[in-house]
């Protein structure tokens, strides 16, 4: 190892420099989340103050009521402390153990949502339970010192956004459209990328090529096609409802041809049809990297492609299934333009609606109230970070060092 | 695989394409050189108010309606119109007169709203691209050099600004410098005067370049990074023997190593920052600095009489498509020859 050699150690003054230098980085690629996180949590006073140790602290809002105690402090990062160590011991065989070897995509998924509702619930419980720890603490006498808040901190922001203004519903709507992309997505893209990568065709490579333009298409040329069809989508669906031989099977669906327009389903084929060229490349990388010999053997053994595509290669896969799933949900998830432009106020997801926020910011509670909500958006995103971290690096280098 | 299973394994993902960004396309193209207007009909109305004393007052006036046809909705007419909305978006005439002797130049150009998008899309790209590709090293190498156990935090936070959703990115960076904003009042403090960043547009520029660098940064890092862990460490070796310095192995050896990475970093960059739009809405910007894609979804959105501008819009779409067939051919040449090359 390099580490072995005397002369690749460096000179001591570049080590403290590298290393302020990465620990800058860290605090600049984090700290806008920090502090919004920071800001959502405290009363207007305190949010917008001068001094960024109030903003921090938040005596205001602890003067009003509401707030962390030492003894809830202590408690909660004995708790995160446990569960660190927890998931440093034994999350890795946990996660194994509860995705059966990770061969099922069904089990992902419940778990994935078992993960959502159990973080959900926490949240949701934090604030009566600081209020009966803190009564706790009157009842047992213990010292004001330990029971009186001392970092302000406030749902309030939250729920005037969650349930006041009724953000669950798009929350909601944002979980169909992208749950619905990642599912479509894969089961998709997937035989077609193994095809892909077991076809060295010059017809295989060209299809390859014109998938590549498709995904250089901007997403405002699209919509600019995809509006005026959705809009008058009845019009010329009707043929296809009233028609003898396929009237019936349309029919099954909806009584009359649908108008597009503000269907969360035409959304989710609009988004895993923009997707679709990239989730194609980057799984094909990694069918590449399942040996050839593998899906040889299965068809001496008497598999079928598709048999061999399903109960030989398909089982090795996982990973890769898995990193291409977390691309298709950010898009998905993080989608404004294809959102805002073809979904009614009724089905719309959370990032357009935040942008409306924005433009109704007439005062600084309105502002808190958007933060709260930008942050609500932002907290999975960090879950998500913190769970998948490997497979997002493997997706991000998957394209560049493989070709 | 045969040719005939290839096209079945294939056929779901092709069609979905086939109907959702080929069909698009042609009729994005078709519609930018037609114009769909509401057909209109003038009628005379006589209105009556009931006279309170005295006879009924009853005026005769002639407005224009919208003409329905049998099921109630207004009866649109289109028209093909050739080049017309390219014109109305380009506007010939005025950058004429712009450039005519006594005209005020490149600067009455660009307030025209098209070349105005075309001028911050064209610096957006460009400018961050360096500073992406640097700061996406440095990390690299930094990291690469730092003790294993800043690895982990450093790849996590890192990943933060390049997987949160574009626009709330741009917000959180927005928030620390509008109004009340930490930023601004720490600014304000080491100043000793008022700043107002947001009614400034080279502040919201300057902004708007940093956010993009911030957050595609991490990108380059940690496809650099993984370049880096590739590298032969006998040929570093052996220029260390041959007293190469720690600039000169850089440059030497590290550099040409990752040559190939930078060049996809670099076409995958300018593709995506061409394409900018979340910024425009992120920091609101829409009044000092606007984009090509901006500019489309601006005429697609509906104005305040419910109209969309479909047929601008088209033509707007269209005329961006021009940029990235122009970046998409270097991205397309190096594929057709690496894919060519590993089978």
């Amino acid at each position: 190892m390099s580490d072995d050699i005397d002369s690749f150690k460096q000179p001591r003054g570049l080590r403290i420099a590298t290393n302020i230098f990465l620990v800058v980085w860290i605090v600049i690629a984090l700290f806008p989340f920090v502090w919004i996180a920071m800001m959502s949590v405290k009363s207007p006073v305190d949010a917008f103050s001068a001094n960024p140790l109030r903003v921090i602290v938040g005596p205001a809002t602890a003067a009003a009521g509401g707030g962390v105690s030492p003894l809830a402090l202590g408690l909660l990062a004995a708790l995160g402390f446990v569960a660190l160590r927890l998931w440093r011991r034994h999350g890795a065989d946990a996660l194994a153990r509860a995705t059966g070897d990770g061969d099922s995509m069904l089990r992902w998924a419940l778990l994935v949502t078992a993960a959502i509702v159990v973080c959900l619930g926490a949240l949701a419980l934090v604030p009566s339970a600081l209020s009966a720890l803190a009564s706790l603490g009157t009842a047992a006498r213990l010292p004001s010192v330990l029971v009186e808040p001392i970092i302000g901190s406030t749902g309030q922001h939250y729920r005037t956004v969650w349930i006041t203004d009724g953000f669950h519903r798009q929350f909601v709507n944002s979980m169909v459209i992208t749950l619905g992309v990642v599912t479509v997505s894969l089961s998709l893209g997937t035989p077609a990328a193994y095809a892909f990568a077991r076809t060295p065709s010059r017809l295989a490579m060209g299809l390859l090529i014109v998938a590549l333009i498709f995904r250089s298409m901007p997403h405002s040329v699209l919509v600019a096609g995809y509006l005026p069809a959705f809009i008058n989508s009845r019009e010329f669906l009707t043929p296809l409802w009233t028609s003898e031989t396929w009237g019936p099977f349309f029919r099954l669906f909806s009584d009359n041809a649908p108008t597009l327009y503000g269907k969360p389903w035409a959304i989710v084929a609009v988004l895993v049809a923009i997707n679709q060229p990239f989730t194609i490349w980057l799984l094909r990388s990694f069918f590449l990297s399942v040996p050839k010999d593998l899906d040889e053997a299965a068809k001496v053994d008497g598999c079928s492609d598709f048999g061999a595509f399903r109960r030989v290669i398909m089982p090795v896969m996982w990973p890769g299934v898995i990193t291409t799933g977390l691309f298709s949900f950010l898009l998905a998830y993080n989608d404004y333009l294809v959102c805002a432009l073809l979904l009614d106020a009724a089905s719309q997801t959370m990032v357009p609606t935040i942008s409306q926020y924005i433009n109704s910011e007439n005062n600084l509670t309105d502002q808190l109230r958007a933060i709260a909500a930008a942050v609500s958006v932002t907290a999975p995103l960090f879950l998500l970070v913190l769970v998948f971290q490997r497979q997002l690096v493997s997706g991000m280098t998957a394209g560049a060092v493989k070709g | 695989m045969r040719t005939r299973t290839f096209l079945t394994f294939i056929a779901p993902s092709f069609v979905l394409m086939a109907l959702f960004i080929a069909v698009p396309f042609v009729t994005v193209f078709w519609q930018s050189f037609n114009l769909s207007r509401g057909v209109f009909k003038t009628v005379t109305v006589e209105l009556c108010n009931p006279g309170f004393l005295g006879p009924p007052t009853c005026t005769r006036e002639t407005r224009s309606e919208p003409v329905r046809g049998p099921d109630g909705t207004p009866v649109t007419n289109n028209e093909f119109v050739g080049w017309e909305n390219y014109r109305t978006l380009l506007q010939p005439d005025a950058v004429a007169k712009a450039m005519a002797p006594g005209g005020k130049g490149v600067s009455e150009i660009l307030s025209l709203d098209f070349y105005r998008a075309l001028r911050f899309t064209l610096t957006f790209t460009f400018v961050t691209l360096p500073f992406v590709l640097i700061l996406g090293l440095v990390i690299a190498l930094a990291v690469d050099n730092a003790t294993k156990a800043m690895r982990g935090p450093i790849i996590f936070a890192s990943l933060i600004p390049y997987v949160v959703t574009p626009v709330i990115g741009a917000l959180s960076i927005r928030w620390l410098f509008v109004g009340d904003g930490i930023l601004v009042q720490a600014l304000e403090h080491f100043l000793g005067r008022r700043v107002s960043l947001f009614s400034d547009g080279n502040a919201i520029e300057l902004l708007m370049l940093f956010y993009r660098i911030w957050h595609v940064a991490p990108f380059a890092f940690i496809v650099f990074y993984a370049g880096l862990q590739t590298l032969d460490k006998q040929v570093t070796e052996a220029a260390l023997i041959d007293g190469a310095s720690r600039w000169r192995r850089l440059l030497h050896i590290t550099l040409p190593h990752l040559m190939p990475l930078v060049i996809f970093v670099s076409l995958i960059h300018l593709m995506d920052a061409y394409r900018v739009f979340d910024e425009v809405i992120g920091f609101n910007a829409q009044a000092h600095r606007i984009s090509l894609q901006w500019l489309t979804f601006y005429y697609l959105t509906p104005d305040y009489t419910g109209n969309r501008a479909i047929s601008r819009g088209s033509a707007s779409a269209m005329l961006t498509m021009i940029g990235v067939v122009l970046l998409l051919i270097p991205l397309l040449v190096r594929t057709w020859r690496d894919q060519r090359g590993t089978r």
